[in-house]
């Protein structure tokens, strides 16, 4: 049975949760069994913020990731935090204001994900939404039609274009021609 | 969908009109949805000031006539002990449900514990009995939440859904319809009504409960009462009262209980363990048998009346018995009084505000047989 483990990580405020949420949802509407948990400090925003997604084709024992296949990380104390635990056979992937260890074991990915949130869709508060973008496009986790159904049913109304457009921008930044991503999949 | 959420969904299937709270991490969700959703079929929300006048609250709408309930977590549930006590007393049926956080006091708000097993037992003062029911998955959760109200309405008593942040928070893929037609008890209204008395013993250890409003005048008191609840100091009725309101759950414990077993039926170790623990168990219990032991799993739903009779049947086919629990060890003083054999029950436990990980847990077993069980 297959069964891929997911840690997003970022500060508090980030929409992670939700994005999260979201993912698991795609999931389940692409025919598989998903579950997700999360853990954040006690404050509202600025604190850390992790969520977690486990996808799978049966039924999930244990609901929290142990062992990463992918680490989102947006902020470097989250990267700090989690580039341990990811898998040597899976991906990490960091906003590129992050830096990263030169030498890493584990195949490292950086992208411009909160510039393009704020640059090109226009409000910073849609990186989560581009990051899934990212993560969907790279990793084929999710199909791309059931992750723009799940954004569209969480998202606040009024809110569809913006998110659509920062899914769209997700998934632009995230085909990138690389052996390694087919490997994983 | 998440565990909060199919608190709130089983609720209302239940029949829940009622919610009275004081939010609190990690029960807060459940607040919000009653909010949102009782308005649509009828009910009442109402936030209150704190958690002591949530309870006194879902008391009097339960006496008015409608299935009630409140949720918070540990600080809010300490507050809650009085008002549950007069429940009990009084036996008005209502549901508590504690998403357990790290304590005592406010400790860590975010994180899990399964610290208040023994507050929910006897977290009120004087001689009562209560049922406290913990789900270890989002779908039992919302099973669990049904029963509590079944049970609640049967026995006229509160009934605490025992939670913790890691179910109470989780989402998982869940269809609700599997659990097909499930049988949901309403209060029913006796013919006589002339002669009715609040509290005699007429069925299950307990009278039928006709609601305030419906022609009947009853008096209701924590007070120690006789059958028609006026207070009195006689000593025989005390006697009476307390052991009627212990017996009509201690006597129906068959009735009560449930519990589901996992792996041998005989072997080396044995796992005790509910709640979400129990999810960290069923993964170390599959590598353990990859390790070539022999591992079963009993894992009691109904926490209080703890399934006694049935891991007596049990325990004496394993060599040893580990109870793991997220608090510093409370379940284990219970298992220890039904496994009478001394050095056999162990115990594996954490309380830090983080969940356990499969792995800990084969580590510590293996510590502990490494001498042999």
């Amino acid at each position: 049975m297959r069964s891929l483990e997911i840690r997003l990580g970022g500060s508090g405020g980030q929409g992670l949760i939700l994005a999260g949420i979201i993912l698991a949802e795609a999931a389940i509407l692409d025919g598989k069994v998903s579950v997700q948990s999360q853990s954040y400090g006690p404050e509202a925003r600025g604190g850390s913020s992790k969520a977690e997604v486990i996808i799978s084709d049966g039924p999930i024992v244990y609901p929290k990731v142990l062992k990463p296949d992918v680490l989102l990380a947006l902020t470097s104390s989250a990267y700090k935090s989690y580039k341990e635990d990811v898998k040597e056979t899976g991906l990490i992937i960091v906003d590129d204001s992050v830096e990263v260890e030169k030498e890493s074991k584990v195949k490292t990915l950086k992208f411009p994900i909160l510039r393009t949130a704020q640059e090109v869709v226009g409000k910073a508060y849609v990186a989560n939404i581009v990051s899934l973008g990212v993560i969907a496009e790279l990793t084929k986790i999710v199909s791309e039609e059931s992750l723009e159904k799940a954004v569209l049913k969480r998202v606040p109304a009024g809110t569809e274009e913006l998110n659509r457009k920062a899914l769209e921008e997700g998934f632009k930044l995230g085909k990138v021609e690389d052996k390694w991503v087919e490997q994983m999949i | 969908m998440q565990g909060n959420e199919a608190v709130v969904e089983g609720a209302i299937r239940a029949g829940m009109r009622f919610y009275a709270g004081y939010p609190i991490t990690p029960s807060t969700e459940i607040a919000e949805l009653c909010a949102e959703k009782l308005p649509f079929v009828g009910g009442k929300f109402i936030q209150m000031e704190d958690e002591i006048a949530s309870m006194a609250a879902i008391i009097g709408a339960s006496l008015a006539g409608l299935k009630a309930m409140t949720a918070t977590s540990g600080p809010g549930f300490s507050l809650m002990q009085e008002n549950i006590g007069f429940a009990a007393m009084a036996e008005v049926p209502c549901v508590v449900v504690d998403v357990q956080r790290m304590g005592p006091s406010t400790g860590m708000p975010t994180s899990p514990a399964q610290g208040d097993v023994m507050q929910s037992r006897w977290g009120t003062h004087g001689d009562h009995s209560i049922i406290v029911l913990s789900p270890s998955s989002v779908k039992e959760a919302y099973y669990v939440t049904i029963q509590a109200f079944n049970l609640s309405e049967k026995y006229r008593t509160p009934v605490v859904i025992l939670m913790d942040e890691v179910i109470g928070h989780l989402r998982e893929t869940v269809n609700l319809d599997e659990y097909g037609d499930i049988e949901i008890i309403e209060r029913k209204i006796p013919e006589d009504i002339e002669n009715y008395l609040p509290y005699k013993d007429i069925e299950n250890g307990v009278a039928p409960l006709i609601p305030f409003g419906k022609g009947v005048r009853y008096h209701v008191t924590g007070l120690v009462h006789n059958e028609k609840g006026l207070p009195t100091n006689d000593t025989k009725i005390a006697e009476r009262l307390i052991k009627r309101l212990v017996d009509k759950i201690e006597k129906n414990k068959e009735d009560i209980v449930m519990y589901k077993e996992k792996g041998e039926k005989e072997g080396d170790i044995l796992f005790i363990s509910f709640g979400s623990t129990s999810r960290a168990v069923e993964a170390a219990e599959e590598e353990l048998k990859k390790e070539g032991f022999k591992v079963g799993i009993f894992r009691p739903i109904t926490i209080w009346p703890f399934p006694d009779t049935r891991l007596r049947k049990i325990y004496p086919k394993f060599r040893k018995i580990f109870v793991v629990e997220m608090n510093r060890g409370q379940l284990y003083y219970e298992v220890d009084r039904v496994v009478k054999r001394e050095g056999e029950v162990e115990n594996i436990n954490k309380a830090n505000g983080e969940f356990f990980t499969p792995c800990e847990i084969v580590e510590k077993v293996k510590e502990r047989i490494k001498n042999g069980f």
